[in-house]
């Protein structure tokens, strides 16, 4: 054995000798190739291009910081800025609730995991169809909630009509597939709950909301981690529901910077490439607050592994 | 387990890359309308021209017209087919001016077109050049149900004091005198054009919407002063800001509302609903200023070039096809609308009759507010006409945010 | 186990909870319940405000034959298909390689490559949008499905990476040393000993891209154009143009759309909260 070793040494080829410096680029090379291409790159021509006025097909101008000037005196900035803000509060009602049901299915009886799945469903379906489900939902005339209320004789409201509402009503729409997402965390998370520190905690007399609060919720730390960290992601990235269900209407009200982005530059009554890059960075860099925090995090993990 | 693996990719890839090559006959239409009448009369019109043309092979793609409108930007300059519907004035400026239509002056010259179709030449026409074929055009105003008319003694208004009195009568009756689904925005901007029409006339809304004219002009304030008299009453249905043109017609066909301000589209879809013509009559918008001379919407549609189109020649005798007076008789008898070509035949339809004759008199047509004025004014615009039917207090500020929108968009 | 068993409180309360559990889940399933029903009544239940009583009649094949036979759902369908298989086969094996590199090679640059694709999975996608558009426009792969594939599997690729290197390098690493003391190349460490042994990974990748790529909708938005493109997401959407307030046709056509990622998740079930939780579990 040694000695094959030894004199394969002698005909290494260059190869051979910097194998493991160069298989890892050989390995990385596609990955590396298609990332950059597709995703490293374009973040840094959109930067570019937001600095330019551009329709998409003519000549680009540069108008230097125009664009963000002309953003900060928008309203339907201010407009989409609040809602994001909403968005990113209110859906992250989605980690206690599904904390809640995680705790409500963790159970053995018969047919349970049958339950558990069913209670998953709403994640697997495309928020587009949601999105339509609800539509058809908030309709005053003869949807659900048109019909609820005039069961107990009041007039429906007509949600996705009234400026006050519409973003709640899409967001409580949003919530149903992030509560599922949120729940099947837990419930893989509480499956890993280490059996011995329960039973050591109940031997001290810690019960119900003590017990969650103080032994079992710290265990939950990781599901917990990712639970608030893919919320936020899709909070800032809420489109498809918008684009279904209002179209950031009515009069704009309901808008998002995700979608308020893509009506500027790529929609029937716009297309301002540049204005919509200057808000893509805008969001962008919103994003990155939470992406450099989830990397601290991953790079204090790697350190401690 | 990775060969097999690799394999597949590898004869999925290459089935996703290769796709079917095109024949050197092969025409490419995209067309913008899946509502049944005029999805109907335009397959027939190919259908007829296929017969016509039988070496030529005839693609078609037939898109939701919102979709349309959005895609058409990108596939002129992509992927271009050889011909496609689109919209003459300020909605086809944009390609004229990015070099993305074709010219086709040529043929407006040696066909004879600039007298067959003289009525809509100027708006096909941008620096001297006509750049596509229109083959329809079609009335608008007040579309209602003349049974719920007589029931309640009212009588079609002509003028505003009237349509205000009929709207009254109809509210005291129980029944919201009209129905609109702004969700889409652009049915009220037909509101609004009427309205401006009506109260300033058509150089108003030329200069509005060239941006010669500010919102905050009093003019135009005077158009939502007006527009508040059927608003603040509660006129208009409730809930119409989620509601597309076409929802909007179920209280107009259940009978919970009476006037729908509209193009004759809208007659296919009421028939459809099951409402006989016995149900449903046609004014044009009543006069609200005697001394403006009655200008008409018509909006028109039409058939262009892609610059980049791969098989022009053909393309062309399609739009000389489309020209043709029998082709545009029966293909708006389909449609229910008028034909372009003053050789072709309005249909003996009360609806075609009733529309060519408002159209025929009018003084001038205007396209349409969304038409006329660019898309980005545009989209401003008709938000703020959606906030003021719901918010009719916010009058004043809507219309300095569209001042301050205008100021940027006509720089 | 938290809280605690059921089992433990009588047979009382397991039946009170058996009992709960079905109602729960009707009410959290209720939206999907009032469109399953409203695709199986006729158009004439809505208008007359039958939305969740007994259907008059059962349609449930007339309606959904009519969406196939009204509308392009199947070529929608279709079209989902071959973007979403081809998505998922080029981002797996891209991030399989990528994964293994940055897992089992010590080199500076490892951690600042692993933590780009993680960062760049997380982006917002508008800040890509223009500039991806533009390159499609300019090579042709504008308004192809192979354009709308190749972003896809390179946007994937990110995420893939980060679970794929995670979970390679829980691996045992002795494996892979004994196997190069044995003087085996890296290649066929890769192929025959590291491959065979990622295979649940796969497995879990597999199911949750598809489900990814299935529901995009804002991709297929940007980059198509055409029907002869658009996948169901996006046709879901031209439908609810083309049959409008006919709810029930518009049920039925969502449904459908929903059903290819439903079966999948039913049928991998085990491997799909597997590849949703392996970062929850590994924190």
């Amino acid at each position: 054995m040694n000695t094959a070793v030894q004199s394969g040494d002698a005909q290494q080829s260059w190869y051979q000798r910097n194998r493991f410096a160069i298989t890892p680029w050989l390995f990385l090379a596609p990955a590396i190739f298609f990332f950059t291409l597709y995703v490293i790159a374009p973040i840094f021509q959109s930067i570019w291009i937001s600095f330019f006025e551009w329709d998409g097909l003519g000549e680009k101008k540069w108008v230097g910081m125009g664009n963000y000037v002309e953003l900060m005196d928008d309203d339907r900035f201010y407009t989409s800025l609040k809602n994001n803000i909403w968005w990113l509060v209110l859906y992250m009602l989605a980690v206690p609730v599904g904390l809640a049901i995680a705790l409500f299915l963790n159970q053995t009886v018969t047919g349970i995991r049958i339950y558990k799945s069913l209670f998953f469903f709403p994640f697997v379906i495309s928020q587009v169809v949601v999105g339509l489900i609800f539509t058809w939902f908030y309709n005053p005339d003869f949807g659900i909630v048109g019909i609820v209320w005039e069961f107990f004789g009041a007039k429906p409201p007509a949600i996705l009509a009234d400026e006050n509402l519409v973003t709640f009503g899409i967001i409580f729409a949003g919530l149903w597939p992030q509560i599922a997402y949120c729940m099947i965390l837990y419930l893989t998370g509480l499956n890993n709950v280490s059996p011995d520190q329960i039973e050591a905690a109940r031997l001290d007399n810690a019960k119900g909301f003590g017990m969650l609060w103080h032994v079992i919720l710290p265990q939950l730390r990781p599901a917990t981690f990712i639970a608030v960290v893919v919320t936020v992601i899709g909070a800032l990235r809420s489109f498809d529901m918008i684009a279904i269900m209002t179209g950031g209407g009515p009069y704009g009200s309901s808008n998002v910077l995700a979608y308020f982005m893509f009506e500027t530059s790529l929609s029937e009554y716009g297309f301002r490439m540049g204005y919509g890059s200057a808000i893509a960075t805008v969001l962008f860099l919103i994003m990155l607050v939470y992406i450099s925090y989830f990397l601290w995090r991953m790079y204090q993990d790697e350190k401690g592994a | 387990m990775f060969k097999p693996f690799v394999r597949t990719a590898a004869a999925v890839l290459a089935a996703a890359v290769l796709s079917a090559p095109a024949s050197a006959r092969d025409l490419v239409i995209n067309y913008d309308d899946l509502n049944a009448a005029p999805k109907e009369a335009f397959e027939t019109a190919v259908e007829a021209f296929k017969a016509a043309n039988p070496d030529i092979n005839v693609i078609v793609n037939n898109t939701d017209r919102e979709a349309h409108k959005t895609a058409i930007r990108n596939f002129l300059s992509a992927d271009a087919p050889d011909v496609t519907s689109w919209y003459p004035g300020n909605r086809m400026a944009p390609f004229v001016d990015a070099g993305q239509f074709e010219d086709i002056s040529d043929l407006w010259e040696s066909e004879g077109w600039a007298d067959a179709m003289a009525s809509t030449m100027p708006s096909m026409t941008r620096d001297g050049k006509q750049w596509g074929v229109p083959y329809t055009y079609y009335q608008w105003g007040i579309y209602y149900r003349s049974d719920i008319f007589a029931e309640n003694n009212i009588t079609p208004p002509t003028t505003w004091d009237e349509l205000l009195a009929a709207s009254a009568a109809l509210k005291e009756a129980g029944v919201t005198p009209f129905t609109i689904g702004t969700k889409f925005l652009w049915t009220a901007a037909g509101v609004f054009d009427y309205l401006n029409l009506r109260t300033n006339g058509f150089d108003v809304h030329n200069d509005l919407t060239a941006g010669k004219i500010k919102y905050t002009d009093p003019r135009i304030v005077q158009v939502f002063e007006n527009w508040k008299q059927l608003v603040e009453p509660g006129y208009f249905i409730e809930n119409h800001a989620t509601m597309s043109w076409q929802d909007a017609l179920a209280p107009f066909i259940n009978g919970e509302a009476a006037m729908y301000v509209m193009g004759n589209f809208a007659v296919a879809p009421m028939r459809d609903g099951g409402l006989t013509d016995d149900q449903i009559d046609y004014i044009p918008f009543p006069t609200i200023n005697p001394d403006v001379a009655r200008a008409e919407e018509a909006p028109t549609d039409a058939f262009f070039i892609p610059a980049n189109a791969k098989n022009k020649e053909d393309a062309r005798e399609f739009l000389k096809f489309v020209v043709q007076p029998d082709v545009q008789t029966e293909w708006n008898k389909t449609l229910g609308q008028l034909p372009i070509n003053k050789n072709a035949t309005p249909g003996d339809d009360k609806f075609i009759q009733k529309g060519f004759e408002t159209v025929s008199t009018a003084s001038a047509l205007a396209q349409f507010y969304d038409r006329d004025a660019p898309a980005e004014m545009a989209k401003a615009g008709m938000e703020g006409f959606q906030e003021f039917m719901i918010k009719p207090e916010r009058m004043m500020s809507i219309l300095e945010r569209l001042d301050k929108i205008q100021e940027r968009v006509y720089k | 186990m938290f809280p605690k068993p059921i089992e433990t409180r009588g047979s009382g309360a397991v039946l009170r909870y058996q009992l709960i559990l079905p109602i729960a889940l009707i009410i959290w399933l209720l939206p999907l319940i009032a469109i399953f029903l409203t695709s199986i009544r006729p158009g004439s239940d809505i208008n007359a405000g039958n939305v969740f009583g007994w259907p008059s009649d059962f349609l449930l094949l007339e309606n959904y034959k009519a969406v196939f036979t009204e509308s392009k759902a199947w070529l929608y369908l279709k079209n989902s298909f071959r973007i979403t298989i081809p998505t998922v086969i080029i981002s797996v094996a891209l991030s399989c390689l990528a994964g293994y590199a940055l897992s089992v090679y010590r080199f500076r640059a490892a951690l600042p490559l692993f933590f780009i694709f993680v960062a760049g999975n997380f982006v917002p996608f508008q800040i890509l949008m223009v500039p991806v558009r533009d390159f499609s426009v300019q090579t042709g792969l504008y308004d192809t499905i192979t354009g709308l594939v190749l972003f896809h599997a390179a946007f994937q690729t990110g995420f893939c990476t980060l679970f794929m290197r995670n979970f390679i390098k829980a691996l045992p690493h002795e494996l892979i040393e004994s196997a190069r003391i044995e003087g085996v190349g890296e290649f066929k460490i890769f192929f025959y000993l590291v491959l065979p042994l990622v295979r649940p990974a796969i497995a879990a990748l597999s199911v949750l891209i598809f489900t990814f790529i299935w529901n995009d909708f804002f991709w297929a938005t940007v980059l198509i154009q055409g029907d002869h493109g658009l996948p169901i997401t996006a046709g879901v959407r031209s439908l609810n143009g083309q049959f409008v307030s006919q709810w029930h046709l518009v049920s039925a056509a969502s449904l459908l759309a929903a059903v290819p990622p439903v079966l999948m998740f039913f049928i991998m079930q085990k491997h799909f909260i597997a590849g949703l939780t392996l970062g929850a579990s590994k924190g």
